[in-house]
């Protein structure tokens, strides 16, 4: 068994990346009970503001984050407040649609934008630097990315949790008529849950580019291992996220094992396999 | 004219095509308790909800302090003196105890009633603090809900059926805070089911029926007969 | 007094019904009047046609958002190549059981799927199909991530010659597309229609009038499920060659069906019928634009959900009451 620790580690270490991608979509679901569909390619949107910021500057990729988190953010606070907040309501159909239209059109405006070939971001020496851990290789660069996660998830949790903006967060989530009453701006409140979230989409996309390759179409997939990651770990709890963004790496990394098919597969199969004992997740808040 | 907070002037609201009020018009003086009474469907929580902005009605039907408030968003309300404890309650329940009180204190007014002296009006809020707002007793959470009214500091709160499915004993409690209320200068329209209750605790007794108004009087000197008529209709 | 009429038949049904005959006729003939790229257009209307519609069904009707219906019409098209390249059966039956095999994967993935709510079933759907798709580009025996084609001797089943065969597998695609056309229509003015829009207005209230949601939804899915199947046989028989991700493509199945249903109408029969023109006219206008044609598209849907949430259909219905199609019941 010691030859899956290797892997087990890995995906640990992969799974870091899954929950940066994850935490924006349970942040937003939580407060706003919407799903962005576009959240991926917003990701992949990131990462080629990234890519410019670099050719312009010729900054390191982390150092890139200081222009390319408050662009992302600001993006998000004007979607939210000038688009998305129509489609809040009873129906779920309008903010699946919108947020459909928003892939289509930022994946097709990459295409025309970028064309199909395949960039990453050059990270230097944390590229291929490793540190030795009992036999094992950990990647710097992937170790920064567990890292990074870990703090966005307790970050979060302490805005939520002990922050004025938490609090009102929480409350508008409840009863948003009701915090309208008591003197909440609730579009504003909506947008800054917006803001936040494209803030963590942002670093989502900085830390993929350096990771791996991605072109105008990789976004889907983003989504998609987001959004396992939050259902594996449950609804409603930021923990959960972490916890199911490091579960859905590790059954990766073991399916990587066989072939690189069998490693998205194994994920997927993992996420039907909560689906059917556990339909809330791992650690769903219990309100 | 300045001693008059409150003034609604021809009201009518309703929900989508259906009309639930009909030109209710009356005024509240600074310093006085209204109360409000009707059978359910009267059209009470309608009217509480009108004047909130939380349902349509136009600019000049309502007026604070002499300003018309009909096409003021809701949450500028608070700021200007508004508050309202809904019927139901209505705390949020995703925060405890102190982070509901302390929510609407961060989004109302400073002045006279803070955490320490709402805990002092209803001490056991303070022992009950950090529990989920709603794994409290009916009583406890109504105590909840009015603390977050006072704690927006208002001029006026709109008391939407306090004492809806609380025991005799616990609505005494509550009722045994009001004059502490209203001696912090904060003025109040009060609705509820109890009549008698309505009547000892305002100065002014209106009731609803239909959406109409069909009994506006002095509480003290309105007679049971006149205010069953009213209720009911002939 | 006058008494009531109790039919909740069209008033005047003549005209629709000869319509509907003038069109059948029309599409049955085309291959004796339309050229060979003409009847490939015209398969390819039907067929969206008949996806839209189906769509709408499970969206507008069962309140199912879908975005995975490709993993229907990609197995639909397995099953027929597998059936008909690798042991001879013939196409017709083929056809038959690529709807009783894509039914059964509708089946299978419901009691899973159903416990996701809205957007997250959507999405549900959608890892569905990738599934699916991951799992056929690993089959060797069906040609892995290169697909297979259809081999000469399955093709030479329908028919000899090449003009005859080209007619018959338009009719496939033609008569599957319409009768699931007219089925959905039927199905909506029946009883079972009726559950269905009282599910789709107010589950709650439904559920206390006695009808089980669940199932209502279980066996919508699995029809909606099956009929695709049998839509991706007859559409891959015509194309000859199969692909897991021509097969289980997200864009073909999914995005661009829901785009023309949302833009045409989503919720009314005739929004899926107006949703394929638009579609088709656009994409005719559009062609040499290439991607910016779906960037339009996609504007074009977020404005219809942001402005005009019953799409074009909705505009004109609102405007002028006229039903093509009437699906409901009017006292």
């Amino acid at each position: 068994m010691a030859s899956l620790l290797d892997p087990i580690f890995q995906g640990l270490l992969l799974g870091g990346l899954y929950t940066i991608f994850a935490v924006g979509l349970s942040l937003i679901f939580g407060v706003m009970r919407l799903v962005n569909i576009a959240h991926g390619d917003f990701i992949v949107l990131a990462a080629y503001l990234a890519h410019m910021v670099l050719t312009l500057t010729g900054l390191h990729p982390l150092a890139a984050l200081v222009i390319v988190v408050p662009l992302m953010a600001g993006l998000g606070y004007v979607l939210q407040r000038h688009v998305l907040t129509r489609t809040i309501g009873d129906d779920i159909l309008p903010p699946l649609l919108v947020t459909f239209g928003m892939a289509v059109i930022v994946q097709n405006g990459l295409l025309t934008a970028f064309s199909t070939n395949a960039l990453r971001l050059p990270a230097g020496a944390i590229e291929t630097a490793s540190i030795g851990f009992g036999g094992i290789n950990l990647g710097v660069l992937p170790l920064l990315t567990l890292a990074v996660a870990v703090a966005l998830i307790a970050g979060l949790e302490f805005i939520f949790a002990r922050t004025r903006l938490g609090r009102a967060f929480r409350a508008t989530s409840d009863d948003p008529q009701m915090a309208t009453a008591m003197g909440v701006r609730t579009p504003h409140v909506f947008g800054l849950a917006m803001a936040l979230c494209f803030a963590t989409v942002a670093i989502a996309g900085v830390f993929l580019a350096m990771r791996s390759n991605f072109d105008p179409f990789s976004g889907p997939a983003r989504l998609l291992f987001g959004f396992e990651a939050v259902i594996i770990g449950g609804l409603g709890s930021f923990w959960g996220t972490l916890a199911g963004g490091l579960i859905l790496g590790v059954a990766q990394s073991l399916g990587a094992q066989i072939s690189p098919q069998v490693q998205v597969l194994a994920g997927h199969i993992v996420f039907f396999l909560i689906l059917a004992v556990r339909p809330r997740g791992l650690f769903p808040k219990t309100a | 004219m300045s001693d008059i907070l409150l003034s609604v002037d021809r009201l009518s609201s309703g929900y989508g095509d259906f009309q639930a009020l009909f030109d209710v018009s009356f005024d509240l003086p600074r310093g006085q308790v209204l109360g409000l009474v009707g059978a359910n469907g009267a059209g009470k929580t309608t009217l509480f909800r009108a004047i909130m902005g939380l349902l349509p009605r136009q600019e000049k039907m309502v007026a604070f302090k002499g300003a018309p408030i009909g096409n003021t968003p809701s949450d500028q309300l608070a700021k200007m003196g508004l508050a309202l404890v809904p019927e139901g309650r209505r705390l949020f329940r995703s925060l405890s105890v102190e982070e509901n009180l302390r929510f609407a204190a961060e989004h109302g007014r400073k002045g006279h009633w803070d955490l320490s002296r709402l805990y002092g009006l209803f001490p056991i809020l303070k022992e009950k603090r950090n529990l989920p707002a709603l794994s409290l007793s009916g009583g406890q959470q109504q105590m909840v809900a009015i603390g977050r009214a006072l704690l927006a500091n208002p001029d006026l709160i709109l008391f939407d059926e306090i004492s809806l499915g609380l025991a005799p004993v616990v609505i005494n409690d509550v009722y045994a805070a009001l004059p502490d209320i209203i001696g912090s200068g904060i003025s109040a329209v009060l609705v509820e089911q109890d009549i008698e209750r309505a009547r000892k605790s305002s100065q002014t007794l209106i009731c609803l029926r239909e959406g109409r108004k069909v009994l506006h009087a002095p509480s003290h000197s309105v007679s049971k007969h006149d205010i069953t008529a009213a209720y009911f209709g002939e | 007094m006058t008494p009531i009429p109790a039919s909740s038949a069209p008033r005047r049904p003549d005209w629709r019904w000869l319509l509907a005959a003038a069109l059948v006729l029309a599409v049955a003939s085309a291959p004796f009047w339309a050229g060979r790229a003409e009847l490939r257009l015209l398969s390819e209307v039907l067929s969206f046609l008949a996806l839209a519609v189906l769509w709408n069904l499970l969206a507008g009707y069962a309140g199912l958002l879908s975005v995975g219906q490709q993993a229907f019409v990609g197995l639909g098209g397995y099953v027929l190549f597998v059936l008909c390249g690798h042991y001879g059966v013939s196409p017709y039956l083929a056809i038959a059981l690529s709807i009783v095999g894509a039914g059964a994967l509708a089946a299978l993935f419901a009691p899973l799927l159903f416990r996701l709510d809205g957007a997250y079933f959507a999405v549900g759907t959608w890892v569905a199909a990738e599934t699916v798709m991951l799992i056929f580009a690993m089959i060797p025996a069906m040609g892995g991530g290169a697909g297979m084609s259809l081999p000469a001797g399955a093709v030479k089943a329908i028919a000899a010659e090449k003009e005859l065969r080209e007619a018959v597998i338009f009719w496939l695609v033609a008569g599957l597309s319409l009768a699931t056309l007219f089925g959905v229509f039927a199905l909506l003015r029946s009883r079972a229609g009726l559950a269905l829009m009282a599910v789709r207005d107010n589950g709650l209230a439904a559920a206390s009038l006695g009808i089980d949601i669940w199932r209502t939804r279980f066996f919508t899915y699995v029809l909606v499920g099956g009929l695709a199947g049998g839509l991706g046989a007859v559409i891959f028989l015509q194309k000859l060659r199969i692909s897991p991700t021509a097969a289980f493509s997200l864009n073909d199945w999914s995005v661009m069906v829901i785009f023309a249903v949302v833009i045409g109408g989503i919720g009314k029969l005739e929004g899926a019928i107006i949703g394929t023109l638009i579609y088709f006219i656009l994409r005719e206008m559009l062609a040499d634009i290439g991607a910016v044609y779906l960037v339009i598209l996609g504007a074009l849907a977020i404005l219809t959900m942001l402005f005009a949430r019953k799409g074009l259909w909705g505009v004109v219905d609102a405007r002028l009451g006229w039903s093509l199609l009437p699906t409901e019941r009017k006292p």
